[in-house]
């Protein structure tokens, strides 16, 4: 193994894998992992024991990622895992979800973080309800970039037929979702076509593998059109006789780029000022962008504390008590109109109170059903949301960091809901919700 | 080295990537910062080893100028190596910081625990650990835990609920949705919080010298007398080793976790400088548990059992 090119630092990809139960799912990331190198000698001596513990003939890769008792016992993964491994080029941050359909939460879970998102579907079965769902879930949660990943090729003669069609049919159906970049691929994990290594079987395949596109997407943010936000999480003051006067503004930017000499606005009060120093961490610099955490030095000794969002004068957000979101609930108990709440939003957590819930997505065919009653564990739908306090809310599809909120139940401080604020996607085939005038656009 | 401004993009023409220590070193400043923010008596495990040391490092950047909002916890197994007790002693005297320590020798000789028979004292700071949690209403416990080191980590979430009885629950975890951590427990609960989540050991190291952190002198080669135990080389010393039939010897040996030394073993190396450790990982074929740590290999589920009764 070349040491030198992994000393070096490289760019960090989140992602986080899709896929049913049988479409190989479990095989593809043991692939990536094995062939990756990933995993190490006394890992898969532990798998090799228990699977023939277990009975087994071959050691079943799907041991190394289900980590629980109760996983291994049923033989399912019943919870996001995290897989860490790396290659020369980048070090990856897998989300490994579980397929099943009353798992969308973890999907949700998974694909909230992740800058990819890969689509497995079996070459024999073609684009299904399930791929569809999948597509749905990567359209909502606004994943850049999306990998289409058409397994057991090697079932299907590794005919570029098949490819073609599942690749243009998948195409279609998620570019109408509002997908932005889609990546289609031929593999066979098991037999690992295109996987790390290019396949010899499908020559007709000019695109990269699997791997090579991981490594290769952009992880850059390109903040040209970007709001700037920095949600305030602590107030930096030693009081000490080196730093008698400092007060920093700590937090981690959501959004965007600050400069010394921004003006800068402090939300919800309103205040405006200038910024004359960024530290980070410890160190002066002139600008600093996301997801850099820093410290903002400000002009005036105004009123600023946790839970306040600094933005540029000239593009601030609106603040407002009334909130439109499209949510995945995840929790067991459910969410009904009335029920009183918390809200996290950045370094904020106020009350509110769920005023209506106008509809529910059925992932199956995207169509709506009206006024529902209540969201239950794994479903999405239209919420409105009314708070205590005026937040300054972006739209999700402008600001992923700042468009996004949670619900807490503050009787016992479980996470109930996950929030996506404004206009989702849209569907392909609009269905209205006829109770209301302003049926909500999925 | 640069550590904030990486290289132009290639397929963006943007200037605006961070490398993956930075995102790194981002993402757990802003998990220490959320915790100052919203809770009352956090604290900071504290071992003397590197991942404990990565964590008090990163403590100390978040809060710069200021001094950390923190203070520390140590539990003492009695069989720690004297040159990690005299780093730990010295790092906080350095920094002006409090440290709590909680004696498992102390739980023994008041006879509340037994040693075991196999000498391993890993699996008794769990009661010394859990009691302090709560004599000093700690709501906010840091520890260096990595979800790379085994695979029950690797279900653990940043911020992870404790009951009152400190146990963990992994089918009743809460989700973790983009950075919203949500760190809501009822009194007596606590919040188990992990920085260094998606850190791996080669991260760590690399971040290690890329910061010039100092470390305890164990993790790097140097003659040492051991014998072999269970396929390790374990420390000999008055814990209780070695026993009959083992016999003693001297070799080049360093650490790659600091632990009690009843169970945490040596590794054959000449790496005397963190260059040659990170190399020497670099090619390492087992994982650094799988190395080193006895106490990881009792059984499939050992790690989920124990972090089930509240270890860290």
């Amino acid at each position: 193994m070349s040491t030198t090119t992994e000393l070096t630092e490289t760019t960090l990809l989140r992602f986080a894998t899709a896929g049913s139960v049988d479409d190989g799912k479990s095989t593809l990331v043991g692939r990536l992992l094995h062939d990756s190198k990933s995993v190490l000698t006394d890992q898969l001596e532990a798998v090799e024991r228990a699977s023939a513990s277990r009975g087994q003939e071959g050691p079943d890769l799907a041991l190394l990622t289900d980590g629980l008792r109760a996983e291994r016992e049923q033989g399912i993964t019943i919870d996001v895992a995290y897989r860490y491994f790396a290659t020369a080029k980048r070090r990856f941050i897998l989300a490994d979800t579980p397929g099943h359909v009353q798992y969308t939460r973890n999907m949700v879970t998974g694909a909230s973080t992740a800058e990819l998102t890969v689509i497995l579907v079996d070459a024999r079965n073609g684009v299904v309800e399930q791929t569809r769902r999948h597509a749905a879930i990567a359209a909502l949660l606004r994943v850049p970039h999306v990998v289409l990943a058409v397994n057991k090729m090697d079932l299907v003669g590794y005919e570029e037929t098949v490819f073609a069609a599942i690749a243009e049919e998948f195409t279609a159906y998620a570019s109408e979702l509002g997908v932005p970049e889609i990546t289609s691929i031929p593999i066979s994990a098991l037999a690992g076509d295109n996987v790390v290594e290019p396949s010899a079987n499908m020559d007709w395949y000019g695109g990269p593998t699997f791997l090579e596109h991981l490594e290769s997407v952009p992880v850059a943010h390109d903040l040209a059109h970007c709001h700037a936000r920095l949600p305030v999480q602590f107030v930096i003051r030693p009081q000490t006789a080196e730093h008698p006067d400092y007060r920093g503004y700590a937090g981690q930017i959501a959004a965007g780029t600050f400069r010394v000499g921004d003006s800068v606005t402090v939300l919800p009060s309103g205040r405006t000022t200038k910024v004359t120093g960024i530290d980070l961490l410890g160190k002066p610099v002139a600008a600093a962008w996301t997801p850099q955490s820093v410290t903002l030095l400000l002009e005036d000794d105004i009123d600023i504390s946790r839970g306040d969002l600094l933005v540029p004068t000239k593009d601030a957000p609106a603040t407002t008590q009334d909130i439109e979101a499209t949510v995945c609930h995840v929790a067991d108990q459910p969410l009904t109109v009335g029920h009183r709440v918390l809200l996290k939003h950045g370094t904020r957590t106020v009350k509110a109170i769920v005023k209506d819930i106008p509809s529910r997505l059925t992932l199956d065919d995207l169509s709506l059903h009206p006024h529902p009653g209540q969201l239950v564990a794994n479903d999405i739908g239209r919420v409105k949301i009314r708070t205590a306090e005026a937040l300054p809310v972006d739209s999700y599809a402008d600001s992923r960091r700042t468009g996004s909120f949670i619900l807490i139940d503050p009787a016992d401080g479980t996470t109930l809901t996950a929030g996506m604020v404004g206009e989702s996607f849209a569907s392909p085939e609009p269905v209205k919700d006829e109770s209301e005038d302003d049926g909500w656009d999925f | 080295m640069t550590t904030t401004v990486a290289a132009v993009s290639e397929e963006t023409g943007t200037p605006y990537t961070l490398s993956h220590l930075d995102s790194l070193e981002s993402e757990a400043v802003h998990i220490f910062r959320e915790v100052a923010g919203e809770f009352e008596r956090p604290v900071i495990l504290f071992s003397g080893g590197k991942d404990s040391i990565v964590m008090l490092h990163l403590a100390l950047k978040a809060f710069a100028p200021a001094a950390i909002p923190f203070t520390l916890l140590h539990v003492d197994t009695g069989h720690n190596f004297p040159e990690v007790l005299e780093y730990r002693d010295r790092t906080v005297a350095r920094h002006g910081l409090r440290l709590h320590v909680a004696s498992v020798q102390d739980y023994i000789d008041r006879g509340v625990l037994r040693e075991r028979p196999d000498g391993t004292r890993n699996p008794l700071q769990t009661v010394p650990l859990t009691e302090r949690i709560q004599a000093e209403k700690f709501d906010a416990v840091f520890g260096g835990g990595r979800r790379d080191e085994e695979k029950a980590r690797a279900k653990e979430r940043v911020f992870s609920l404790r009951d009152e009885f400190s146990q963990w629950d992994p089918r009743r975890q809460r989700p973790e949705l983009w950075n919203l951590y949500n760190g809501r427990h009822a009194p007596g609960e606590h919040v188990r919080v992990f920085p260094l989540s998606n850190w791996t050991e080669l991260d760590v190291w690399q971040y290690i010298a890329r910061e010039g952190i100092e470390l305890p002198e164990i993790y790097f080669a140097h003659e040492r007398e051991v014998f072999m135990r269970a396929g390790m080389w374990l420390t000999a010393g008055e814990w209780g080793g070695p026993k009959d039939g083992e016999t003693v010897e001297k070799r080049q040996v360093r650490y790659r976790t600091v632990g009690d030394m009843s169970c945490t073993g040596a590794v054959d190396s000449d790496a005397t400088t963190l260059d040659a450790v990170i190399t020497e990982i670099a090619a390492s074929r087992l994982t650094e548990r799988g190395a080193t740590r006895a106490d990881d290999k009792m059984s499939e589920a050992a790690m989920e059992d124990r972090k089930r009764e509240g270890y860290f």
